[in-house]
């Protein structure tokens, strides 16, 4: 009998089986992340390539003859890497080059005339070989003869290599590498300032009992809604050489680090004040009641009870606003003058002197330090703990006569800079000549006669800014929802994840540039987006993913996953469930990742910079240009024109907001 | 209303040179030309072709030649109609461009046209380097003006003088490589040396200078003359100076893209270029056009300019321009720390 039992057939193994919903869930996650693969790794990939592609002069690839007076050749061939090796001309430096060098081949003839009779023979020993006759391209093997009054013009083209010689050759340029000082310069200086400027502002909002804290708090917001040129433009009116407060100065220039600094300060508030204040905003009152019964003076609960809470939100903001500065454009261009920083450099080199392959050695080594501090801001933030359990009482702030009116003339001063910045450049863009004809006139809204697009470039920035927002919205909710609700597949979930953070690292002007080499190659078969306005919104959509996925996620982490159980026994599909209750309870969620992704695209500027085409040319892009080309007026003008697209975008979001709270949300409150 | 009355007239013949011809040849002209131009431009040669449709692909000098180099394995444009000649023999020595000599060259200026056996290029106008001066702000800070290049390296101008950084402007290129031209290879980088010190910033663009100029911001800017008119124009207080040494040039030139599609619709729109009209409609921005005689002294524009144009050796330009770059960055972009 025993036998039996032990005879029986092994049972199939036990294996979960892929529903239909699991596969298309999966299906769905696939299809995003080969979107980030093919818009942001294989691009950024193929410009970390591109910037070992070194070009350099070979010496070897040509051959020579030179003739006796009479012109008659004995057949003597030379190259000039023999005569070189003989004369030491040049040294093995020198021959690194650009693709655009040029190098010419008289150096090589110590007794060379060019009034002699004597003939030269020229030629290249491999088909790919490359020299010019004047600006006469000569490819192929055959000699040619030339007279000595020819001959000297006669330049070798560099051969491309693959190898480190770019960044040799950017190390050893004092004037390239000096940038990476005067960036980490003014990003370590921006942030002290704004940290602290935006830490007080923090506090008096959430600490005092002081009035207006609502007014604020808006204000505190408004430099989001503009380019972060726009701070630069106001500063050359108030402290340019015609400026209106440049005796503050004390004869100082503003064009230059005081300069980018102040523009910084103004751009990068707003980020440091949220995170600052979510910090602030929750603390637990038995702290203080525990310090105040311990007779700890004021002075000494600031240290050990408020700094502490907030360490997180400081470290955090400090590395934000460090990031922003760093990879920041459009600012250092409009007031850096000689003051040289990494991402104005990047556009120097490609845009004024065509080297891409620089400009991909500098974009390499600006994502140094802006991976740094993305990486150490992700450590410091997943080290927040909750600061407030079930027990926690909150913090009410007492009144306090004299500290109040303390944090309400320090913010009036804080809202003045920001506001004065904002009046400052709609005054100067309402102004007919400055500073010769101060009446007002319109015609710095004629966009039409200046560089940079014209009125076009506004309505195709409004554009831009909707389809982004429709379509970054779409992609990036339903991104989120199916890798925090899809069961299984956990190490493609993980991996996602990790594509989801990465926009966040690259600087705009890096990512911008890498879409330059990845699709403008004819190969690609995404060539056809070059151009387009669909590469605006691919870049758009890619560059400011990640913080539209983190606030999806944190949505959605809300939401019970008890709903697609339920979802699951009741036969219901999860794209319905997540059509009729996910997409609903999100709504506002979704909304905010709509306007998040909406003011961006109307205010970005370093990563479209190189993408745009003469038909998508954008409002932030006129106003690079138009300042570029010395309109700087009508550059405030377009500025502002952005500034009011976006708060009045912004209202109707908040009008939005609250009717669908009212409708959808009705369920929060019982 | 002029240029809105304008406006409509090219749209409508815009509207019905589409409407007449359908099946018509396009070409895909890519051009540096300001852009209140274009469509006047295209209107005066649809006058004679109306079967070839002009696109514009338009965007600043730098910005169009990175644009070509970087399509040289996958050339978009067929023609490039306005561009500076600097940039054109870069292209021609990449081996970019299909060599045509367009019917009528021979009564072009010879300082206008390629060198070559066929000439790749042919001149349209030239675009004069000049001193913009204002005068306003210069009595304030008690200065006289200068009269040549060597008069602005004077201490009395110091901080007073805005130029174009030749790394990212044309303008600013054509200032550096006509000194090296002028005052000799030693002597130029000397000349440099001492006008750095005046120097208040090297600006990213050509025209910018002669705006600050324009706008009392600093009071002389380093520019061309053609934007010096138009702010005078546009009523700054500007003196524009030709300095006595010479000035440096560059042109606005026009070449068909090797490997167009449509040889014989580029041909036809290159021989246009080069006609009487077409140069009496570059005259109506440019005082100088490469047809001689046809010129008409064009408002505001400094007296003596033609004179002072410099026997320009492009070839030089072009085949020493990496390294005067590479040269001047070393010498002024890394050590000018800023001042403050």
């Amino acid at each position: 009998m025993a036998e039996i039992s032990s005879t029986l057939p092994d049972g199939p193994t036990i294996k979960g089986r892929l529903s239909q919903d699991d596969i298309i869930m999966r299906f769905g996650m696939v299809m995003i992340a080969v979107y980030l693969v093919a818009t942001m790794v294989l691009p950024m990939w193929t410009m970390l390539s591109k910037s070992f592609s070194t070009y350099h002069f070979d010496l070897a690839g040509y051959e020579l003859q030179v003739s006796d007076d009479d012109g008659a050749f004995d057949g003597t061939i030379l190259t000039p890497a023999a005569l070189n090796t003989e004369l030491g001309v040049v040294e093995p430096d020198d021959l690194t080059a650009g693709s655009d060098s040029r190098m010419g081949l008289t150096q090589f003839f110590p007794d060379f005339s060019f009034r002699s009779p004597v003939m030269y023979r020229v030629r290249n020993t491999s088909d790919t070989g490359r020299f010019l006759v004047g600006s006469e391209l000569k490819t192929g093997t055959d000699w040619l003869e030339l007279d000595s009054n020819t001959f000297r013009r006669v330049q070798m083209r560099p051969v491309k290599s693959t190898g480190l010689g770019n960044f040799v050759n950017y190390f050893s340029t004092p004037a390239l590498f000096n940038s990476i000082k005067n960036s980490l310069f003014i990003a370590v200086i921006s942030t002290v300032i704004t940290v602290s400027l935006a830490f007080w502002f923090a506090y008096g909002l959430n600490r005092s009992c002081m009035r207006y804290k609502g007014f604020f708090r808006l204000v505190a917001m408004a430099p989001i809604l503009v380019p972060s040129l726009l701070p630069g433009i106001a500063l050359v009116y108030l402290f340019g050489n015609q400026g209106m407060l440049k005796e503050l100065l004390f004869g100082a220039s503003i064009y230059g680090p005081i300069g980018i600094v102040i523009g910084s300060v103004f751009f990068t508030f707003p980020h440091a004040f949220i995170i600052i204040s979510t910090a602030l905003a929750i603390s637990d009152a038995r702290l203080y009641e525990a310090a105040v019964s311990l007779r700890s003076t004021p002075w000494r609960t600031f240290w050990t009870v408020t700094i502490p809470g907030a360490r997180y939100g400081l470290i955090s903001a400090a590395f934000v606003v460090f990031n922003l500065v760093i990879t920041d454009f459009g600012l250092p261009k409009v007031i850096g003058g000689q003051f040289n920083v990494l991402a104005v450099d990047i556009y120097k080199q490609v845009i004024g002197q065509q080297n891409f392959e620089m400009g991909a050695v500098v974009s390499v080594v600006l994502v140094v330090p802006a991976i740094l501090a993305f990486a150490i801001d992700r450590m410091v933030q997943s080290k927040q703990v909750a600061l407030l359990s079930a027990r926690s009482v909150p913090y009410q702030p007492a009144p306090n006569r004299k500290t109040d009116n303390i944090f309400l003339v320090y913010s009036i001063a804080v809202a003045t800079f920001i506001l004065g910045i904002l009046v400052i450049c709609q005054y100067a863009a309402l102004i007919k000549f400055w500073p010769y004809d101060l009446s007002f006139s319109l015609r710095n809204y004629e966009f039409d006669r200046m560089d940079g697009g014209g009125w076009g470039s506004y309505f195709n920035s409004i554009q831009l800014a909707f389809l982004t927002a429709i379509i970054g919205t779409c992609v990036i909710f339903f991104g989120a929802y199916l890798v925090e609700k899809s069961n299984g597949f956990k190490t493609g979930r993980a991996l996602f994840q990790m594509f989801a953070m990465l926009p966040m690292a690259i600087p705009g002007m890096v990512l911008g540039l890498a879409y330059i080499f990845f699709f403008n190659n004819p190969d690609n078969p995404l060539n056809f987006v070059y151009g387009t306005m669909a590469i605006l919104v691919i870049c758009t959509v890619t560059h400011f993913y990640t913080v539209s996925h983190l606030t999806a996620v944190t949505a959605l982490k809300q939401m019970d996953r008890e709903f697609e159980s339920v979802a699951a026994s009741l036969k219901q599909p999860t794209l319905k469930l997540f059509r009729r209750v996910t997409v609903p309870v999100c709504m506002p969620a979704i909304l905010d990742i709509s306007i998040y992704l909406f003011v961006n695209a109307m205010t970005t500027v370093s990563a479209v910079v190189f993408l745009y085409s003469p038909t998508t040319t954008l409002a932030s892009i006129a106003v690079l240009n138009m300042d570029d080309a010395g309109d700087i007026a009508p550059a405030a003008a377009m500025g502002m024109m952005i500034f009011y697209t976006n708060a009045g975008a912004r209202i109707i979001h908040l009008i939005l907001t609250r009717k669908l709270l009212g409708r959808t949300q009705a369920w929060r409150a019982r | 209303m002029k240029t809105k009355a304008k406006l409509i007239a090219s749209t409508i013949a815009g509207l019905m040179a589409a409407t007449i011809a359908q099946a018509d040849t396009e070409l895909t002209v890519y051009t540096a030309v300001e852009a209140e131009d274009l469509a006047r431009y295209a209107e005066t040669f649809n006058a004679h072709h109306p079967d070839i449709k002009i696109n514009w692909v338009r965007d600043s000098t730098g910005v169009v030649t990175a644009k070509l180099l970087a399509e040289r394995d996958n050339p978009q444009a067929d023609v490039v109609w306005g561009l500076a000649a600097t940039s054109l023999l870069l292209l021609k020595s990449e081996g970019m461009l299909e060599a045509y000599a367009p019917a009528g060259v021979e009564m072009l200026d010879p300082k206008f046209v390629d060198k070559g056996e066929t000439p790749t290029w042919v001149g349209m106008d030239a675009w004069v380097a000049s001193v913009c001066y204002n005068t306003v702000e210069a009595e304030k800070a008690g200065l006289t003006p200068p009269t040549s290049w060597k008069d602005l390296t004077d201490p009395m101008y110091k901080g007073h003088v805005i130029m174009p950084n030749p790394n990212s402007s044309g303008t600013g290129f054509l200032d550096v490589s006509s000194w090296l031209q002028m005052f000799g290879e030693d002597g130029g980088w000397e000349y440099m040396d001492a006008l750095h010190e005046n120097i208040a910033r090297y600006t990213h663009s050509g025209s910018k200078p002669c705006k600050l100029a324009a706008s009392g911001e600093i009071p002389i800017g380093v520019s061309f003359a053609f934007r010096g008119a138009k702010s005078k124009a546009d009523g700054a207080p500007l003196e524009i100076i030709v300095p006595s040494e010479g000035v440096g040039w560059d042109m606005e030139a026009t070449a068909i893209v090797a490997g167009t599609d449509d040889l014989e619709a580029a041909q036809k729109l290159v021989d246009f270029t080069v006609t009487k009209e077409a140069m009496e409609m570059y005259n109506t921005g440019y005082a100088v056009v490469a047809m001689p005689g046809v010129a008409k002294p064009v408002e505001h524009f400094p007296e003596g300019l033609l004179e002072a144009m410099i026997a320009n050796d492009f070839e030089f330009a072009a085949n020493n321009r990496a390294s005067i770059l590479k040269e001047w960055q070393s010498r002024y972009d890394g050590k000018s720390e800023p001042k403050g």
